[in-house]
């Protein structure tokens, strides 16, 4: 197999699938957008996809909590269906509404008897913000980070700060190397200090960095989660958005070869089937 | 049975609610005194209330698996008003519901998904809970009604709820309402106008009586409400285009269609003049005026005001401004396809002492903020990015806060223009109809008082973003497959407005009964004239509805036919099997009786400058700088989604920060393309107060120069106008509105730059008693919004405001005159008098064009303009955007000494006030790199004069003559631009890099 289709799930409210299917496109992936209908009626329409992306926007207008519905539709329906896509070796990312829709359907964390332990919940600041940050990869196996160290990406939500109930948790994840991405400090351009290494996925989840290089207040800075197969990642910043040099917010201060961060996320899952 | 689920913020969760009122409270808002404001606290609470047969166990369930975010917060089941938490005694126990038959989109969205994990509940509600001390009765009734509530869309209810069922029974008997106007008598006619809210004028009372005195019988009760909405300003702009007597210092004039003559009249010459190479496409007639791109494409603009609306309610108002627009977009040609949003805001000052407000006038904070997050929560939820905007603060905005809400589109070729056909089915597609936005279209033409909070609250739409954004994908898709003849929005007036438009040429027949409901109980004429949001009108022929409705329902969104266009020329309107109107569309679109209005305009005597008592440029600077108008507005900005779409190519905040002003936005509107769209606005009122013939022209002038100054070429820009104005009955008030549509059309011809849309918003004054008992109006500056729609070739030759290397030089481009009328310096230092900017246009055409070469040629690395607060605030901008430095002389920059008057030129300072700080047109400052000098001296001429370098020191140096008269560092001008409007804390918190 050399050129892997990707399904990126629209819903009502969703409204960055273009650019993410043109992402995708971009790194040599044939996307399609599918509606959420859809794949509830027929879940077997799965099977002709190696990556599922659930993009950016607003499911269901974030009513009750961002994600939260079509979460809940995806845990009722298709749960085992999504269990045995990834599995099978294959891919999901979830970005921005996509990484809160994963985080409430129990595919990047497990649900206890009280609900889930972790989740991503309003912005510190109370706002929503759309805002450029620095970003450093944790120790991990996910595969979509694979050879990413720092990155420079926008984010822009009201809802992404990620909250646990107890620190046992940030623990415990730390631990499944799930702490896959953090908001980080820079030097220059996307440069990332080498002590900033430690801080993301570090043992203490409450020493964060002050807003804005932690744009929501997360704990443990975090910005991105994997699963325990490194398969499955939700993140909150939009790597969509920077797959040109052009959007990068000072390009016009930039060489021409500047490092295009977001569209090594989308080459990287690319790449894995080919 | 009915359950209350109260949801709480676990400990030691940020309460975000709570403390967002106990912020507003403590800038005083409420205008507490110190006793009440220290004793203050709040907690707050959100939940559900949920009916139906339900036991614990399962609601108690719901609430763990759906309600709650068990991470982050806790929850209680119980019957309502049995929740052990409320504490009467301690204070003030306030719960806030949305009103029955109010949008309720968390609770309907709730319902579906309680469905899927097996429970049944028949009914839903939300609600939030404060639980406040601190206050006295009074004081806690004033916090409910100014900060937890909003009365026109949600019920306040103290104590614990009482409620016994959400559902209203509430049934529509069908009764046919005649009124009888043909035995009125004029004064019968007033009462009648005002009795049904129809904002006539007594002449077109008695053309509607004359004419069904002809038809032998009374009209119904709809047909006068289709009448009144067609004939109101807000749809058929018959003061502007009506016809107008006007005289000014050069005569008499007489216009039998003022736009038509003017405005319009300057883009078909434009159009004439270009021939074969004829940009635009469609101007003044579709919802949005729409212009060429590519060999593929066009581009659609339009800018709408939605004033009377925000000023009853925020949030509401802004909110289904920003969803109209959009829908304005969607309901061009066939359709195009929305691609970024423009958001401009008039306010009164934030600061205001509330006993300084008028009664009935909402704090203008309060204001800012629900207008703020009206447009947020709608674009950011449609997916449609903010991509450029600007906020105009003055006293006079007080009771008349202005929003204007604009729309950039795209749309293939072959789609561009739309027809409907005989016997094509009228379709509904989108959101039900509800009681919202009644009387809207009328509302808007009326002035506002101090009770408008209160007889019009029914005018308040509130709008639900993501049933718009599934109509958008829904229609783009059907139009894609061919399945309609035309389309178009719902907006004033609903129904009535759509129906009436489409089928102007044809005739239309309408089943009112067919129209789905939110609820039941509504009359035949409010399904009519309802404005409830998220509605397009389709002519769908009837070979094509099943594969369209089919299409609708495979992505949840409702399609009904409402009716059929038959070839009849009169709209008739049916419910059930009644006939409840019947009229001639000829007499509906051409019968309103034309009348003259009368104008005059006599330019005020020009007075000196008044002298600033005292004078240190680098403070002028700094005030400046920090006044509202120039003020950072990151905080506004930094809430939208300016990037969502992928297309974004210069952003809102520029330079090496990311926090420095940019002149306009540019974007890709295809993905696969480096073509570019610039969007950029002009706008100063107080230009105004001077002369609104040099207003409107350097308005025009402001915008072209903010979309040359980022690399758009000056030849293919097209502009829109939005004149919100006061009475326009009186007229020196319309004599100044045609005065600034003279310059329009003198300025537009000049420049080449073809308006392609417009809109109007009259009658904006507000009126109050004062305390005295004595009948008090305010009315807005002379208000024109000019947006500009640009384009780039190549957006990677396009070019932002920061400084970018040090040891580059800077140019001043342009001719600076002594012109500081109405400018900052003036209004920082309260000065009076003084020339207020002209346009050249022949030099400024010749400019424009030089600065766009310069930036094709790579010349140029950073430009940007010259507007509020002149040359200093440009340099200081340019420097804090690239957080370098510099070196600034003076002298090379001269002027022209004959526009000021002898008292002016008799100051000292008075040249350096002008270098600094006049606001004459068309210059901008550039940064040019050393090696590029002489091609750029030699390509510019007289039109450049050198000033200095850019630095590595972080310092902004100015000289006169050898001497340093402003010298402050990139801190202290950050500082004093950035800490105004920062209205989240941002920078008192932060830990800034």
């Amino acid at each position: 197999m050399s050129v892997p289709n990707v399904m990126v799930l629209r819903a009502p409210g969703t409204n960055c699938d273009e650019e993410t299917a043109f992402a995708f496109e971009q790194a040599g992936g044939r996307a399609e957008r599918i509606h959420i209908n859809r794949l509830l009626e027929q879940p077997r329409v799965l099977e002709a996809f190696q990556i599922v992306c659930i993009p950016g926007g607003f499911s269901y207008g974030d009513d009750i909590a961002a994600g939260r519905i079509l979460a809940n539709q995806l845990m009722a329906k298709i749960a085992d269906s999504l269990r045995a896509f990834r599995d099978a070796g294959k891919l999901i990312l979830g970005i921005c509404n996509g990484f809160q829709v994963l985080i409430k359907s129990g595919l990047l964390i497990d649900e206890g008897e009280q609900g889930f332990d972790a989740t991503l919940t309003w912005n510190l600041s109370g706002r929503y913000e759309d805002r450029w940050v620095h970003l450093q990869t944790g120790d991990t196996s996910c595969v979509f980070l694979k050879d990413i160290e720092g990155m420079y990406l926008p984010i822009a939500h009201a809802e992404g700060r990620f909250a646990i109930r107890n620190r046992e948790v940030f623990t415990d994840l730390a631990d499944k190397g799930q702490l896959a991405l953090c908001y980080a400090r820079a030097t220059a351009e996307s440069d990332v200090e080498a002590s900033d290494k430690k801080r993301c996925g570090s043992r203490d989840p409450n020493s964060i960095y002050k807003f804005p290089t932690n744009p929501n207040g997360s704990t443990g800075n975090v910005a991105g989660l994997c699963d325990v197969t490194g398969r499955v990642f939700g993140m909150m910043p939009h790597p969509e958005r920077f797959i040109e040099r052009t959007q990068h917010p000072h390009w016009t201060r930039l060489d021409h070869d500047v490092s295009i961060d977001g569209r090594k996320i989308f080459e990287n899952a690319v790449r894995l089937f080919h | 049975m009915l359950w209350q689920i109260t949801v709480y913020p676990a400990d030691p969760q940020h309460d975000r609610l709570a403390h967002q009122v106990a912020n507003s409270v403590r800038l005083g808002v409420l205008g507490l005194n110190d006793q009440s404001m220290s004793g203050f606290q709040i907690a707050s609470a959100h939940g559900f209330l949920l009916q139906g047969d339900l036991d614990l166990a399962t609601v108690k369930k719901i609430a763990t698996k759906l309600l709650t975010e068990s991470a982050v917060e806790r929850f209680e089941v119980s019957r309502v008003g049995d929740s052990s938490e409320e504490n009467v005694e301690a204070g003030h126990l306030v719960y806030v519901l949305p009103k029955p038959g109010v949008t309720d989109a968390q609770a309907d969205s709730a319902l579906a998904a309680i469905q899927l994990l097996g429970a049944t509940p028949s009914a839903a509600r939300t609600f939030r809970r404060f639980q406040v001390t601190g206050l006295t009765n009074e004081e806690a009734q004033l916090l409910a009604s100014r900060l937890l509530a909003n009365e026109s869309i949600e019920q306040v209810v103290f104590g614990p709820l009482q409620i016994k069922q959400l559902e209203i029974d509430n049934r529509y008997e069908f009764a046919l309402t005649r009124v009888a106007l043909r035995e009125a008598g004029d004064d019968q006619l007033r009462e009648i106008n005002q009795a049904f809210q129809l904002s006539l004028n007594l002449v077109e009372m008695q053309t509607i009586q004359a004419h069904f005195r002809q038809l032998d019988r009374d009209p119904t009760d709809i047909e006068l409400e289709t009448i009144a909405q067609t004939w109101s300003e807000h749809c058929s702009h018959k003061t502007l285009a009506g016809r107008i007597d006007y005289c000014d210092e050069h005569g008499e004039r007489h216009f039998n269609n003022m736009l038509k003559e003017t405005i319009f009249a300057a883009t078909q010459n434009i159009r004439k003049q270009l021939g074969e190479r004829d940009w635009c496409v469609s101007v003044f007639k579709d919802n949005a005026g729409v212009i060429k791109f590519d060999d593929q494409l066009n581009l659609t603009f339009k800018v709408e005001t939605h004033n009377r609306p925000t000023a009853i309610e925020p949030y509401g108002g802004a909110n289904t401004g920003i969803g109209g627009v959009i829908r304005d977009t969607l309901g061009t040609g066939m359709g195009a396809k929305p691609l970024c949003n423009t958001d401009v805001f008039c306010f009164g000052d934030p600061n205001t002492q509330t006993r300084d407000l008028p009664p009935g006038v909402m704090h203008p904070r309060r204001i800012m903020q629900g207008v703020v997050s009206g447009v947020r929560d709608y674009g950011n939820r449609m997916g449609i990015p903010t991509i450029n905007g600007a906020v105009f603060f003055d006293q006079r905005y007080l009771g008349n806060p202005l929003v204007f809400c604009g729309n950039v589109g795209m749309i293939p070729q072959e789609h561009s223009f739309k027809q409907p056909q005989h016997n094509d089915l009228i379709v509904s597609v989108g959101g039900r109809t509800g009681r919202d936005g009644i009387r809207g279209a009328t509302f808007s033409s009326a002035e506002l008082t101090e009770s408008s909070e209160q007889t019009s609250s029914g005018a308040v739409q509130i709008g639900n973003p993501i049933i718009e954004k599934i109509v958008v994908d829904v229609v783009l898709e059907a139009r894609d497959r061919g399945l309609y003849h035309a389309i178009t929005d719902c907006g004033a007036g609903g129904f009535s407005s759509a129906v009436g438009e489409m089928g102007e040429e044809i005739g239309a027949e309408v089943w009112l009964d067919k129209a789905p409901l939110k609820y039941q109980g509504l009359s035949y004429t409010e399904i009519w004239i309802s404005e409830a949001q998220e509605r397009m009108v389709c002519s769908v022929p009837e070979s094509h509805w099943e594969e369209f409705r089919d299409l609708c329902m495979s992505e949840g969104v409702e399609a009904t036919v409402i009716g059929r266009f038959v070839p009849t020329g009169r709209l008739q309107l049916k419910y059930h099997d009644n006939i409840v109107g019947d009229l001639d569309l000829e007499f509906l679109h051409q019968g309103r009786p034309a009348t003259i209005r009368q104008a005059e305009y006599a330019p005020s005597a020009s007075l000196p400058l008044s002298t600033p008592s005292c004078f240190l440029p680098g403070e002028s600077l700094l005030s400046i700088l920090s006044s509202l108008n120039v003020a950072s507005k990151h905080w506004i900005i930094r809430q939208y989604d300016h990037e969502v779409l992928g297309r974004s190519v210069i952003k809102p905040l520029v330079g090496s920060r990311n926090d420095g002003p940019s002149d306009a936005a540019v974007i890709r509107p295809r993905l696969d393309s480096q073509r570019g769209a610039v969007i950029a606005c002009g706008m100063n009122p107080y230009f105004g107060d001077f002369d609104t013939y040099h207003m409107a022209a350097s308005s025009i002038n402001e915008a072209i120069r903010n979309c040359v100054a980022v690399g758009a070429d000056p030849s293919r820009i097209a502009i829109l106008d939005n004149f919100c104005w006061g009475f326009t009955d009186r007229p020196t008030t319309l004599g100044s509105l045609v005065r600034a549509a003279l310059a329009c059309r003198d300025i537009a011809e000049a420049y080449g730059t073809p308006f392609i849309s417009g809109k109007d918003s009259l009658n904006n004054e507000f009126s109050y008693l004062d305390s005295s008992g004595k009948r008090q109006t305010i009315s807005i500056p002379a208000t024109l919004l000019i947006s500009a729609l640009g384009q780039v070739a190549d957006v990677n030759q396009c070019v932002t405001m920061d400084f970018k290397q040090a040891g580059s030089l800077i140019y001043q481009l342009g001719q600076t005159h002594a012109e500081l009328g109405g400018s900052h310096f003036s209004l920082v230092h309260q000065l009076t008098g003084g020339q207020v900017p002209q346009v050249d246009a022949g030099s400024s055409k010749a400019l424009f064009a030089a600065v766009h070469q310069a930036i094709i040629f790579g010349w140029i690395k950073a430009c940007h303009d010259l507007s509020e607060g002149g040359l200093s605030v440009a340099l200081a901008e340019m420097s804090l955007a690239g957080d370098l430095g510099c070196e600034v002389e003076l002298d090379s920059i001269t002027f022209d000494r004959m526009r000021a008057c002898d008292v002016e030129r008799a100051q000292p300072e008075y040249k350096t006030i002008v270098q600094l700080f006049s606001e004459s047109n068309s210059r901008f400052v550039v940064e040019v790199a050393t090696e590029h000098q002489s091609l750029f001296e030699q390509h510019f001429g007289d039109l450049c004069q050198a000033i200095g370098r850019v630095q590595t020191i972080p310092r902004v140096t100015i000289t006169s003559q050898g001497n340093p008269i402003i010298d402050l560092t990139i801190e202290q001008i950050r500082h004093a631009w950035q800490r105004p409007l920062d209205l989240g804390g941002e920078y008192q918190n932060g830990d800034l890099q």
